[in-house]
């Protein structure tokens, strides 16, 4: 499977949540709750305008986060 | 059942929870009207929103509006008073005999997942469908009926913003059953399932916890980091022990112990969604998807904001100027009365000087404080907030802050007071506390008389670069080195004192949606009324103590004279006076003379006051007019220090004392401020040390330097 990771994607570009790595438990823990588990998926809506962070649709609503924290989300990239 | 029974067998006790943007302040003011109360919970800077519900048979119930939070967590102070709320372990507050959950039904799965965790509680719940106008527009449709089956609690459809489903909520609060409970109904995974039971038991024997709490902290157990560092005062070593076995066991067993809580809850919700949540049809781009292309644009983004930006500056730098004069001439008004109507002496100059003095410096700050309160509230409830932190984090990420700390630092170039009160947007409270210690270093316009009178005086009108004034630049300079140095400190603040993890930007961007003018307004009361209670009160005490100082001891024989030079010798006698002459050495080394010093503690309350003190020293009439501004520059210009034979004040000197304006802290009512919202005397003080001692430094680096260049001249 390709397995990449959220901060890699362009913007339009979908995935499926595979699992959160090495992140400090606390910014685990609220990626988790706001709805980023295994099998959701997840689209890369934008950049902001100075690259970082970014912005993401997952359960239906809009999500930003830093690439740095984007970097801990493993995703299974769905071909356009 | 008589009547009277019924009322008791009510609840009189009821938490209102839900994710934030859910909509649950429109729906905290529906239900109370303008009954509600706004104070702190005790030791934290969590906001405690209380209200009373009035039911149709004239009994009435404690509505309290606990901090938006997505989760039981706690991560931030304001989700840990919710948690600790809900647990009952909270001492300040009784344990809610109801929890009315709010869910934003356009956004429904995120926010059950809250929903799931109260339910666990084993309390009372009613869950509040808000928004289902929001959620139809998106073609979102729930069935209300198989939602309340599945969850196992009533579920009331209401669009709070108008004010529909309120009666009904009110109903079934009314009539639901204080002893309700209710069972878990989402499963984990066998093994994790039965461990936690086992915890659960252990937690009841041990902490003689209730099943529903037991269970909370068991979850809380079983999924915290090994080292359980947290935990270790809070439990007994035998059941610590134990947890530490079964952290091992579902290691082993490659169970993600974080993850497999959260995952099961999630599979649950979406169990309960299938069944009563249909998606209609999935318009690809909605309004707020439009509205976000242009408004997050690289160029546009940028543009809108600076725009939205400039407006707001604009209003509180410029428009609130209008309303503050005319505040500032009815206390004129008001202070010539009393000087008319009331003999001269003592009494007067108390009421007029002192008093007076102090209830205009206060009042002074409502516009701004109002204005300000209009655009934050504006800006919040539309949902462009999000997206400002949205479009500056990577900036404000470079000294370790979070996006949302830009407003309060740009309304500081307005006034730090209002910009201190802005922070309560940061979640993070030590991001919170960097931001407001940092402020007051931009330069608010207070400060701005100071430089207009020495730039005028002291500052050459030539021309650079053939477009650039001298004097313009020179306060371009001032507000540079301000702004400079906030963030500088801010860095060097998250490097040391304040040192955490970089903040968590993991935020939300809310669909846009109209403002509740309502909202609003009832912030900005809440807002003035606060500032007016808590800081007004320690503001009008310092102009009352600082009236004392600068017209105590009297001068000998003397019946007050209104006489220029006679209110010159007056001031010099006073112990302000001593105080300028007595730090005299202490200043020097900032080219300083006593005169300044006098100008520089008599202005302790508000730096504006260094001009008329200014005038004073320099025995100008008292009057507005516009020679007597250029006979004060005059004044200044020819002073000569009777010791050097030099004059005292040279264009060097004029920088100095507004580089130490920029930097110090002249401002009692920031302070007061401070005070306020830190609960405590701690964070002020540190505050007016650094800056001071900041200041001191600075000038005098600028002033060895100014002299090694020749500019002493």
């Amino acid at each position: 499977m390709n397995e990449v990771t959220l901060n890699t994607l362009t913007p339009g570009e979908r995935g499926t949540i595979a699992r959160i790595t090495t992140a400090a438990s606390n910014v685990r823990q609220r990626l988790l709750e706001m709805g980023l588990v295994k099998g959701t998926s997840i689209e890369l809506v934008r950049y902001a305008p100075m690259g970082d962070p970014i912005e993401v649709k997952v359960k239906g609503y809009r999500l930003s986060l830093r690439k740095v924290e984007a970097a801990s989300v493993i995703i299974h990239k769905v071909a356009r | 059942m008589s009547f009277e029974t019924m009322r008791q067998t009510r609840v009189r006790n009821i938490a209102l929870i839900g994710n934030p943007n859910c909509g649950k302040t429109t729906l905290f003011n529906a239900l109370t009207g303008l009954r509600q109360k706004v104070g702190n919970y005790p030791g934290v800077t969590v906001e405690k929103k209380e209200g009373r519900l009035m039911f149709d048979d004239g009994s009435e119930a404690a509505l309290l509006d606990l901090p938006g939070t997505y989760s039981l967590s706690a991560n931030s102070p304001d989700e840990k008073v919710a948690t600790d709320v809900l647990l009952g372990r909270a001492d300040h507050t009784e344990t809610p005999e109801l929890v009315v959950c709010v869910v934003d039904a356009s956004n429904i799965e995120r926010n059950l997942y809250l929903v799931s965790q109260i339910i666990d509680r084993q309390l009372p719940v009613v869950v509040a469908l808000n928004m289902i106008d929001v959620a139809e527009d998106a073609g979102i449709e729930i069935d209300t009926k198989a939602l309340s089956q599945q969850l196992g609690v009533p579920v009331i459809p209401t669009i709070a913003s108008k004010g529909i489903g309120i009666n009904e909520l009110k109903q079934i609060i009314a009539n639901t059953n204080a002893s309700a409970t209710k069972k878990r109904l989402w499963k984990m995974p066998d093994i994790v399932e039965e461990e936690t039971q086992e915890l659960v038991g252990y937690l009841q024997r041990h902490h003689k916890l209730n099943e529903a709490v037991a269970f909370h902290e068991a979850l809380t157990l079983l999924t915290a980091p090994e080292s359980l560092e947290e935990h270790q005062d809070r439990f007994a070593p035998e059941v610590l022990a134990h947890v530490r076995k079964d952290h091992e066991k579902l290691n082993f067993m490659g169970i993600d112990r974080q993850s497999v809580v959260v995952e099961s809850r999630y599979e649950w919700i979406k169990n309960v969604c299938s069944t009563a949540v249909t998606q209609a049809y999935r318009s690809e781009m909605n309004l707020s998807d439009k509205i976000d292309r242009i408004v997050t644009h690289r160029v546009w983004g940028f543009a809108i904001f600076l725009g939205i930006m400039a407006i707001m500056f604009q209003t509180i730098f410029t428009w609130a100027n209008v309303p503050m004069e005319l505040i500032g001439n009815g206390f004129d008004w008001l202070s010539n009365l009393i000087r008319n109507s009331m003999p001269s002496g003592d009494l007067r100059d108390l009421i007029v000087n002192g008093g007076l003095a102090g209830v205009s410096a206060v009042v002074t700050f409502l516009p701004q404080i109002l204005f300000l309160f209009l655009f934050l509230g504006l800006l919040e409830d539309t949902g462009y907030m999000a997206r400002a932190a949205f479009i500056m984090d990577r900036l404000m990420s470079k000294v370790g802050l979070h996006g949302k700390s830009f407003i309060p630092m740009l309304s500081s170039f307005a006034c730090a007071i209002p910009g201190i009160m802005a922070t309560r947007t940061i979640e993070s409270p030590k991001d919170r506390l960097v931001t407001m210690l940092v402020s007051p270093l931009m330069s608010c316009s207070a400060r701005l008389p100071v430089y207009a009178l020495l730039i005028a005086a002291f500052i050459p009108h030539k021309t650079v670069l053939g477009i650039f004034s001298l004097s313009g630049l020179t306060l371009l300079s001032m507000y540079l080195l301000g702004l400079v140095m906030a963030l500088s400190m801010a860095w060097l603040f998250k490097k040391t004192l304040l040192k955490g993890a970089p903040p968590l930007f993991i935020m939300e961007l809310p669909p846009y949606k109209m403002p509740s003018l309502k909202s609003i307004l009832l912030q900005m009361w809440e807002r003035s009324k606060l500032f007016l209670q808590r800081a007004g009160t320690i503001i009008l005490g310092v102009s009352i103590i600082l009236w004392f100082l600068a017209s105590y001891p009297k001068l000998d024989g003397a019946t007050p004279v209104e006489d220029s030079t006679r209110r010159a010798e007056q001031l010099q006698h006073s112990f302000v006076g001593k105080a300028g002459r007595i730090i005299e050495p202490v200043i020097k080394p900032l080219g300083f003379d006593w005169k300044i010093g006098i100008g520089i503690i008599g202005s302790l309350l508000q730096r504006e006051v260094f001009v008329s003190t200014m005038g004073t020293i320099y025995n100008i009439q008292n009057s507005d007019n516009e020679s007597a501004t250029i006979s004060l520059h005059q004044q200044m210009r020819n002073d000569i220090n009777p010791e050097t034979g030099l004059h005292v004040w040279t264009a060097l000197t004029a920088i100095c004392v507004m580089v130490y304006f920029v930097l110090a802290m002249q401002c009692m009512s920031t302070v007061a401020v401070m005070r306020r919202e830190t609960n405590g005397w701690k964070w002020p003080l540190f505050q007016f040390s650094y800056m001071t001692a900041l200041a001191y430094s600075v000038t005098f680096i600028v002033y060895r330097v100014g002299l090694l260049l020749g500019l002493g001249a």
